[in-house]
């Protein structure tokens, strides 16, 4: 075992991080966090910037356009952007992660052509309509139908949660294409481009008062079959497939934020007073932010365990499932301890009173959203005692 | 970058494991609680022929020690394991386990010293260096019922203050990489009390079913999985960092995070492994009590998780 960089590795590290020093004083500043379509061209702008520098998509294949680049230089990719506070992934997420890696392995060679260079180049966005009302953790009972008419499907139902629906140009979808068999057997994934006659896409506001997730309503919306990706009622196991791209790098860049973020909560205990002493001077306090500081450069070794893994297997395995249930809770406590420290100045959203009241309320809201979204930590729990454990499923 | 053990760091475990399980079976430990706790003699040094304290004297690192520590943890091994390797470098009958070396570091409100009827050498750890007593000068009181079977307890009333045979700078090392040789044995314990806990949880039923199938219960283990996971990166990156093979130049800071992580998991462990058994887990009987016990035992080693979250702190 060894937690050291190769020179390659480390000469990997450098290029990047030169020109990540030439480009980001450059940058315009970041739009609004709620000017959703200023927010979609900063995003691409930078994608396109990654492009022209020949960084865009570090983990895809070298054919399809990519880095193809180990897990291990994903990690230094994602330390040195981090490092160099440049802009993150953005509206990019679900087109660079997973619709990309799905098309990569699942898609027909013009599907391929038309997409591909399209979502490296920051040129389209895409979101991700699995989620329906009714099909959540039980994602494989969703009901969004769509039937077979010609050339076309024609799409019914609604999604929800689709985060960026309302700025995306393509869904990768889930639709129910067959009733009459078990739930896993009868779904069939779908390129739906946004905006077709029939759809209807409403913001949802999260308990931020953002709206970065919508509802999508589909009322006889017509979609070419040959935006098919994968046989008909094969879409169970074609959205699976994306789950392999995981390399134990999806969480580096908020690890790295959150590790920074417990460090700078004793820089403000130090300042912060309560009767006369500083917070800093409670014990109690002292030992909570030193646990947690810990306990964060445990997680981060184990996302380096993880990504070891991925490198020598190509896959992350369980240790994915292991790392979230984890990383979730201690977000969490870390969020818990700064409101307490800030008390009453926890009480805004934004900064107030000369403190980083935004990092860190922010923060806290959103790691309610870790336990929850890409799977709840209860459905985490599930899958560590049934596939490491091997505990009996309960039907 | 690497971070997973290769060829030789697996044989290595593995040939610790198949020696411990072959000779260290839970019925020799069950056995050892009819004879107070007393070490066996022969065993420690096959366990000095395995190379268990030699390890780092025989040119090994900190990593094939922690992952030997594991398997020792695993197998509920007691005695002055890590005194006795720490001792190996020092003390060349300590290395093959020709003598049983022990190892005290003062506490208050009582100085408690463990085994001591067994040992050969004392070695008394101050911040200004180590010295060695002759455990038979060492007066105190010995406890009746020690919490830990395994670990015969003794309240001193006077500890020698001995010859002195290295100084502070080593005293200092020796409390670092007591952390992480001890953070080991608690990983291991983590491990066995999942085991454990999963075997009854499937073959235990209630209501027509497997209890492992409640959801319930599949989430106590899961959390206990978890936290073992997360302590087994904390092990090995700070045995890594020991070996000059890391990502940290704060050795000592690494070391507590590892302590820290495995004294918190290993009281978890233990007491949810126990959980999981019901009334079975409150009984002599099952060995769900003899994690737990062990793990309170190892938490007062080299300081406790609270001491090193504190001292982590400082550090920021
Ligand atoms: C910020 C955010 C962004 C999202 N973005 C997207 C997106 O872009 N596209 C998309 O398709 N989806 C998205 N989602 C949806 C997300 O995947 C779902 O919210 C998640 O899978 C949970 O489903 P649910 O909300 O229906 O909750 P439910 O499944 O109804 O769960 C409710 C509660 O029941 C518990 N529960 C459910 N089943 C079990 C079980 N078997 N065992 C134990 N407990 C159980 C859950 O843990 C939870 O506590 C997003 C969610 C969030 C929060």
């Amino acid at each position: 075992m060894d937690l050291q960089f190769t020179d390659a590795e480390n000469s990997f590290r450098l290029k990047l991080r030169d020109w990540l020093s030439s480009v980001i004083p450059q940058l315009p500043s970041e739009p609004h966090r709620n000017d959703w379509i200023g927010r979609r061209e900063y995003d691409s702008m930078w994608q396109r910037m990654l492009f022209d520098a020949g960084f865009a998509g570090i983990n895809w294949p070298r054919e399809y356009g990519g880095l193809g680049a180990t897990p291990t230089e994903h990690l230094i990719f994602l330390e040195e952007t981090e490092r160099a506070r440049a802009p993150y992934v953005g509206q990019n997420f679900v087109g660079l992660l997973h619709a990309g890696p799905t098309l990569i392995t699942e898609a027909s060679a013009e599907q391929k052509a038309f997409h591909l260079p399209a979502i490296l180049k920051g040129e389209h966005i895409w979101c991700q309509g699995f989620s329906e009302p009714g099909a959540g953790s039980d994602l494989a009972s969703l009901s969004c139908r769509a039937i077979r008419d010609g050339d076309d499907y024609v799409i019914n139902g609604q999604k929800i949660w689709t985060s960026f629906g309302h700025t995306a140009d393509y869904c990768e979808m889930l639709v129910r294409t067959d009733t009459d068999v078990p739930k896993h057997r009868g779904i069939t994934w779908l390129i739906v481009p946004m905006g077709l006659p029939g759809m209807d896409v409403r913001p949802l506001r999260t308990l931020e008062g953002s709206t970065e997730f919508c509802e999508v309503f589909f009322d006889e919306v017509r979609v070419p079959v040959a935006n098919r990706v994968g046989d008909e009622n094969d879409g169970w196991r074609v959205a699976m497939v994306t789950l392999s791209f995981e390399r134990g790098t999806a969480f580096v860049s908020e690890m790295l934020q959150s590790m920074e973020l417990a460090r700078d909560l004793a820089q403000l205990a130090k300042r912060v007073t309560r009767s006369g002493v500083t917070a800093w001077d409670d014990a109690g306090l002292r030992r909570d932010i030193g646990r947690i500081c810990a306990e964060l450069d445990a997680l981060w070794a184990l996302t380096k365990r993880n990504i070891s893994q991925a490198q020598r297997t190509g896959l992350v395995g369980p240790g994915g499932n292991v790392f979230k249930l984890a990383y979730a809770e201690l977000r969490s406590r870390l969020g818990e301890l700064a409101m307490h420290l800030l008390d009453r100045a926890s009480l805004s959203i934004d900064d107030i009173g000369d403190l980083p009241t935004h990092a860190h309320v922010h923060g806290r809201i959103h790691a309610l959203s870790l336990g929850i979204a890409a799977g709840t930590s209860q459905v985490q729990r599930n899958i560590v005692a049934e596939r490491i454990l091997g505990l009996p499923k309960e039907r | 970058m690497d971070f997973e053990l290769n060829d030789d760091e697996r044989s290595l475990q593995e040939g610790i494991r198949s020696f411990l399980t072959g000779r260290c079976t839970i019925d020799v430990v069950r056995a050892n609680e009819e004879t107070g706790g007393a070490l066996d003699r022969a065993l420690w040094q096959e366990l000095g022929a395995v190379g268990v304290f030699s390890l780092r004297a025989d040119g090994f690192g900190m990593t094939e020690s922690v992952l030997a520590f594991e398997e020792l943890g695993r197998s509920l091994v007691a005695g002055p394991l890590v005194a006795s390797h720490l001792a190996a470098t020092l003390m060349p009958a300590a290395a093959n386990g020709s003598r049983i070396v022990g190892l005290i570091e003062p506490s208050e409100p009582v100085n408690v010293a463990e085994h001591l009827a067994s040992l050969d050498d004392l070695i008394v750890a101050r911040p200004e260096g180590l010295f060695v007593v002759d455990p038979a000068e060492v007066i105190g009181v010995h406890a009746e019922r020690p919490l830990d079977a395994l670990t015969p307890i003794t309240a001193v009333s006077h500890l020698p203050q001995g010859e002195l045979i290295a100084d502070a700078a080593t005293a200092h090392i020796w409390h670092r990489d007591g952390m992480v040789l001890t953070a080991a044995l608690q990983l291991g314990l983590c491990l066995a009390s999942i085991d454990l806990a999963k075997q009854y949880a499937m073959q235990r039923e209630q209501f027509g079913r497997p209890i492992g199938s409640f959801q319930a219960v599949k989430h106590l283990l899961a959390d206990m999985l978890t936290k073992a996971e997360v302590t087994r990166a904390a092990v090995y990156a700070a045995a890594v960092n020991i070996d000059g093979r890391g990502d940290s130049t704060d050795l000592m800071q690494t070391a507590r995070m590892a302590k820290m992580l495995a004294g918190d998991s290993a009281l978890f462990c233990g007491k949810t492994g126990i959980q999981v058994h019901g009334g079975m887990g409150f009984t002599w009987e099952v060995d769900a009590q003899r994690y737990w016990k062990r793990a309170c035992v190892l938490d007062t080693h080299f300081g406790n998780s609270d001491e090193h979250a504190a001292a982590f702190s400082a550090a920021l």
